[in-house]
């Protein structure tokens, strides 16, 4: 039995600790109240290796394990969830389509640039119409002779318009099956005609990281740029997904922990009827609480990226991972509001940018209904419908 | 011309932690954990850094201290691009002054052959810098300090020292002890990759004898300066009100926070 997380990983987390207040911290609040992608911090972001840090040293990745990916996101968040998503969807679903079902000519091309921080992947798997039910998928890929016709559009698609956007991976219908709709991955370059990036949504929170609307109108690109097999994509998406959970769950330790972390000094520090408020019980028992469940929430992430590290089942771990650490990140982040009054409602102070944070956090990859679902499943009940 | 380059590291307490002296002899007590990489020494191994990658050569990572100066401070260096390290350790050497480490960092330093010693002007812990000259004079090298640039050309090094108000530049023949401040450049933080290549790179052990040091001109009784005794900085709160009766408190109260040197 061993709880301690490698050395190395501890220590790169101190690294990544210091980054996020040195680089991070200072401009979080300008990015976020223009909802600018913060395009130097992530360069920077990229100069320290964290693009590449689960990917093969071939691709010029750092080979680390998949946990030391989640620390590092999870110490990001705790100052800004924005960077964290950024760093999350570009290596989680960006990379990993390649990483894991591509043909060795799509990760000669992707992969070194996407582990240098230098290029940005997306994934658009979400349409206007639904994103919880997958088989409602609409976006078609049609076979004319050499080359795939992509008609439809993706809605809340991460990183598909920054500065260093150049591929999206796009889900689309290939053809019929006897179970339903066929469904592939396909790699789109942008600048490809017929695909379109629409405009920035205007955000509740991760307002500094990119979220955008994609449009494909009679969209070409080689057979080629198919990602892992016709008629694979459902199986793939979800493989993606449950990866994705784990990350999503760190990401939300790490909103947590900086709640706390910041819930505690403001207690320390402001005094009310002649004592620092931190004296009573009633805050002392928010903060007790906000503890141990960041410390229940963090041990299920750890443990589901150690399963799948181990190449052991872990699909219902992270599920449940991921649906207990954005529930306790969204309730950290209200008591740390609760516990810093009305300052806590003040951009000023960061906990309310972790308040509009953190309700993302029940919905993406999977909403907490989702979660539930899946969960269910795996108890042998009946009835649940597979989502992302 | 590659550059073997030699830079001085110390480790100090981690300077967000609380730091304690230890009544007994004076001494700081160190907590292994919460040491850290001397924050003006990581400038000095992001300089050597940025002169080996412009000239070639190697950086060779030397230290003084107990186990945590290795596995603090020199494994951060080597995790931002040092390529070996020699520590010198020796119960000898426990309560040295400023000047006796300079003469056992000397004893360590001739057994190589460098080009360039390159040291931190200070360290946040005893804030001394008298390291750098007298490491200089010990091994009868050009000293440049305060540095805020540093060149090399041919066999000659060049600094821009910081001065009072603005710098003057000096040059001199290699080899050369250089002494680098706080600001000259943002150090790099150390990538995973680089954290995961620290573990293998060569460590050199030594004791004091490996090296000739003479252990008289050592530790608390080799050390010229003692110190006697210790008192914390007391927290003083002044009111002081600025009239505004010519209507001009703005000017009087910015004259004091800049006398004071708050702005
Ligand atoms: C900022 C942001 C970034 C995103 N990034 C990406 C991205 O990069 N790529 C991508 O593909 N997608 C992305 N998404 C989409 C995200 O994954 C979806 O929003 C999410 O999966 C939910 O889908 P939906 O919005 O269509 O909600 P719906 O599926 O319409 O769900 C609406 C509500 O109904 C509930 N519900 C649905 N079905 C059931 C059921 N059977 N039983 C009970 N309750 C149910 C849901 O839980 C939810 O509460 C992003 C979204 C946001 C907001």
């Amino acid at each position: 039995m061993d709880f301690d997380l490698p050395p190395e990983t501890e220590e790169f987390r101190r690294v990544v600790r210091s980054f996020a207040e040195e680089v991070v911290r200072p401009v979080a609040e300008h990015y976020d109240a223009r909802s600018e992608f913060p395009l130097e911090v992530v360069r920077q972001m990229g100069e320290l290796g964290l693009f590449g840090l689960v990917l093969p040293e071939r691709y010029g990745g750092a080979d680390a394990e998949f946990i030391t990916l989640c620390v590092a996101i999870e110490e990001l968040a705790r100052v800004d969830s924005s960077v964290a998503i950024t760093l999350s969807a570009g290596v989680g679903l960006g990379a990993m389509p390649f990483l894991l079902f591509g043909s060795e000519d799509q990760k000669e091309t992707w992969l070194p640039p996407m582990a240098a921080g230098e290029v940005l992947g997306a994934f658009g798997l979400t349409e206007a119409s639904g994103g919880s039910d997958l088989s409602a998928l609409r976006t078609v890929a049609t076979r004319d002779g050499e080359e795939w016709v992509i008609d439809g559009s993706k809605a809340f698609i991460t990183n598909a318009g920054t500065p260093l956007s150049k591929v999206v991976t796009v889900a689309a219908i290939t053809g019929r099956s006897e179970g339903g709709k066929e469904m592939s991955s396909i790699a789109v370059a942008h600048g490809t005609p017929g695909f379109c990036v629409g405009r920035e949504y205007r955000k509740l929170g991760w307002r500094a990281s990119d979220t955008r609307e994609l449009v494909f109108e009679g969209c070409r690109v080689p057979v080629t740029n198919l990602v892992g097999e016709q008629g694979s994509g459902y199986r793939n998406f979800l493989t993606i997904l449950d990866g994705g959970r784990i990350a999503i769950g760190a990401l939300a330790v790490g909103l947590a922990q900086g709640c706390l972390d910041e819930s505690l000094r403001y207690a320390r520090q402001r005094m009310a009827f002649g004592r620092e408020i931190g004296a009573y019980q009633a805050v002392q028992f928010k903060l007790a609480d906000m503890a141990t469940k960041i410390a229940a929430a963090r041990d299920q992430i750890y443990k589901a990226a150690w399963l799948r590290q181990q190449g052991r089942r872990y699909k219902a771990v992270a599920s449940m991972a991921k649906l207990f650490a954005s529930e306790v990140a969204m309730e950290c982040a209200r008591e740390a509001v609760q516990i810093h009054g009305g300052y806590g409602y003040i951009e000023e102070f960061p906990v309310a940018r972790h308040f509009r944070d953190a309700k993302i956090l029940e919905i993406g990859e999977g909403t907490s209904e989702v979660q539930r679902m899946l969960i269910a499943r795996e108890l042998g009940l009946p009835g649940a419908v597979p989502g992302s | 011309m590659p550059l073997n380059i030699a830079v001085c590291v110390k480790r100090v307490p981690d300077t967000a932690a609380d730091k304690n002296l230890d009544p007994t002899d004076f001494t700081l007590r160190r907590e292994p954990d919460e040491s850290i990489l001397n924050p003006v020494d990581e400038v000095a191994v992001e300089e050597a850094l940025r002169l080996k990658e412009a000239h070639g050569g190697e950086v060779t990572v030397v230290t003084v201290g107990p186990e945590a100066a290795l596995t603090k401070a020199a494994r951060r260096a080597l995790s931002m691009g040092c390529d070996k390290v020699v520590h010198l350790s020796d119960p000898v050497l426990h309560g040295s002054d400023a000047q006796a480490i300079a003469y056992a960092l000397a004893c360590v330093l001739r057994r190589g052959s460098y080009d360039l010693i390159v040291c931190g002007s200070e360290s946040t812990d005893a804030r001394t810098s008298l390291v750098p000259p007298a490491l200089a004079e010990y091994l009868n090298l050009p000293g440049l300090f305060h540095a805020r640039t540093v060149e090399v050309e041919g066999d000659r090094v060049r600094v821009q020292r910081e001065a009072d108000q603005g710098y003057d530049v000096i040059e001199g023949p290699l080899p050369a002890v250089v002494g680098i401040n706080w600001g000259a450049n943002e150090p790099r933080y150390p990538s995973f990759k680089g954290i995961q290549g620290a573990k293998n790179k060569p460590v050199e052990s030594l004791t004091a004898a490996d090296v000739g040091i003479e252990s008289t001109r050592v530790g608390l009784a080799g050390s010229q300066s003692q110190v006697l005794g210790f008192a914390a900085r007391s927290a003083e709160r002044r009111r002081i009100l600025v009239d505004n009766k010519d209507g001009n408190a703005h000017v009087k109260l910015a004259d004091f926070l800049q006398e004071a040197k708050l702005i």
